[in-house]
Formats: structure tokens, C-alpha cells, sequence
């Protein structure tokens, strides 16, 4: 998948008639290839984030909130990694909770804090609102969270 | 007030877009006062910065994760490309 993309990018790059004017190429391509993967994202999202917004609209946190909105599981304190080994540590971890998000969740995760997509592109490539979106990433960061505070704090 | 969950909510928004004055305002109130948010909100953020450095070192690796065959297998679809 990654390898279809990169090939797709320079084949785009060559056939592109600005190809002989750029002073950064590695900027250029960098900027052609982060198109690519959104489209491929959009392919692989579109359809599933529609029917999964339907019944889940209004980010349903009853398993980290009571009634009143008052945390069921308070936030355990972290060790924030300090040195390079421990950081390095606390990243595959992350990579691993990433990993587990439910598949539309993990591409938008993905394309906004991986890739900093901005928010507007983000709704427009995957026609959705920014509330959509905002709940999205917010259950998606929670899920992180979760995750890594079982398997980081009792590393 | 804001509760705990509104609170949340905000601080993961606060990542996407920009919060109002009030939000603000509101946001700094509630995590003077509750050290679980307070904590959760400095997980947030050990969050960020270590997807940062993450997407960091992928833009630096990208070089050494393409196997070879990859790389000849590309060459090649860019040659008939250009024939």
C-alpha cells in the first residue's frame, strides 16, 4: 500500500510540467505524496464514516464519565518520559494504542495529528461537518489515553 | 462551571480549533480546581508532543523503510511510465 502510493506519487511528479522548475524537490514531492495519501484515505473511509456517525453522534463517554459528567476512572498520574530510552518506549506504545482505535477512527487520528491535516480539509475530503469531526478525534484521543494508561504507567 | 467531561471535551477541541475567550476562561478555571482533569490535560499533551516527534522520525526514516525490491519495482513502473 505505502509502496502503490510513493509510486503513484513520482509517477505524478514526472508527468507534472513543473517538474524541471523545482528548487526543493524534496518539498514538492513531500507535498504531491501527502495528496496521495489522502486520497487513498478517502477511498477507505468514506463510506463507513457516514453510517458510523449515525448512532454515535453524541460520543457516547459513559464508560470514563458518571451522569454528572464527573470521571468514573479518575486519570491516573503518568510518568512523563523524560530521557531518550523512556520516550522512546512511551512512542511504541503509542504506536501500538493507535494501532488498536477501530479503523475510521485510527485514519482520522492519523490524518490530523499524524499529518496535521487542517480541519477544514479534513471535512471537506471526507464530507464531513467539523462537530463530526471534533468527536471524532475526541474519542479517538480518549481511546489513546485509555490505552496508554494500562500499558505505560504499568510498564 | 464545567464539569469533567465537558472539560475534556474542550481540551481536545482546544487541538483543533480555536476556543472562545469564555471557553478559555472557563477551561483554565476547572483545571485550577480539579487535579484529575489537570492531570489529563498534561497527558493530552505528553500525547501531541510524542506524535510529534513521532511524525518527526517517520520523515526522517522514510529512506531506510523502502526495501529494495520496492525501490526496483518502482523504477521499473517509472520507466515504462515515461516509454
Amino acid at each position: 500500500m505505502a509502496e502503490d502510493v510513493v509510486q503513484e506519487t513520482l509517477i505524478a511528479a514526472i508527468k507534472s510540467p513543473s517538474y524541471a522548475e523545482q528548487s526543493s524537490p524534496r518539498t514538492w514531492l513531500t507535498g504531491i505524496l501527502k495528496h496521495k495519501i489522502i486520497d487513498m484515505m478517502r477511498k477507505n473511509m468514506r463510506e463507513v464514516v457516514a453510517s458510523d456517525l449515525m448512532h454515535d453522534e453524541d460520543a457516547n463517554m459513559d464508560e470514563f464519565f458518571d451522569e454528572a459528567g464527573h470521571w468514573s476512572e479518575k486519570p491516573l498520574a503518568w510518568d512523563i518520559p523524560h530521557d531518550a530510552l523512556e520516550q522512546k518506549q512511551f512512542l511504541a506504545i503509542l504506536q501500538q494504542c493507535m494501532e488498536k482505535l477501530p479503523a475510521k477512527l485510527g485514519t482520522l487520528f492519523l490524518m490530523r495529528d499524524i499529518h496535521d491535516t487542517d480541519n477544514e480539509e479534513i471535512c471537506k475530503e471526507l464530507d464531513i461537518t467539523s462537530t463530526n469531526a471534533w468527536v471524532m478525534l475526541y474519542r479517538a484521543r480518549m481511546g489513546i489515553r485509555k490505552c496508554l494508561e494500562i500499558h505505560w504507567i504499568q510498564a | 462551571m464545567l464539569n469533567c467531561k465537558q472539560t475534556s471535551q474542550l481540551v481536545s477541541q482546544s487541538l483543533d480549533r480555536r476556543l472562545s475567550l469564555q471557553e478559555r476562561f472557563a477551561l483554565r478555571l476547572h483545571l485550577l480546581l480539579c487535579k484529575y482533569c489537570k492531570r489529563f490535560y498534561q497527558q493530552f499533551l505528553a500525547m501531541r508532543s510524542g506524535l510529534q516527534r513521532m511524525t518527526q522520525s517517520i520523515e526522517e526514516d522514510t529512506q531506510l523503510l523502502m526495501p529494495s525490491e520496492s525501490k526496483a519495482r518502482i523504477a521499473k513502473a517509472l520507466e515504462s511510465e515515461l516509454n
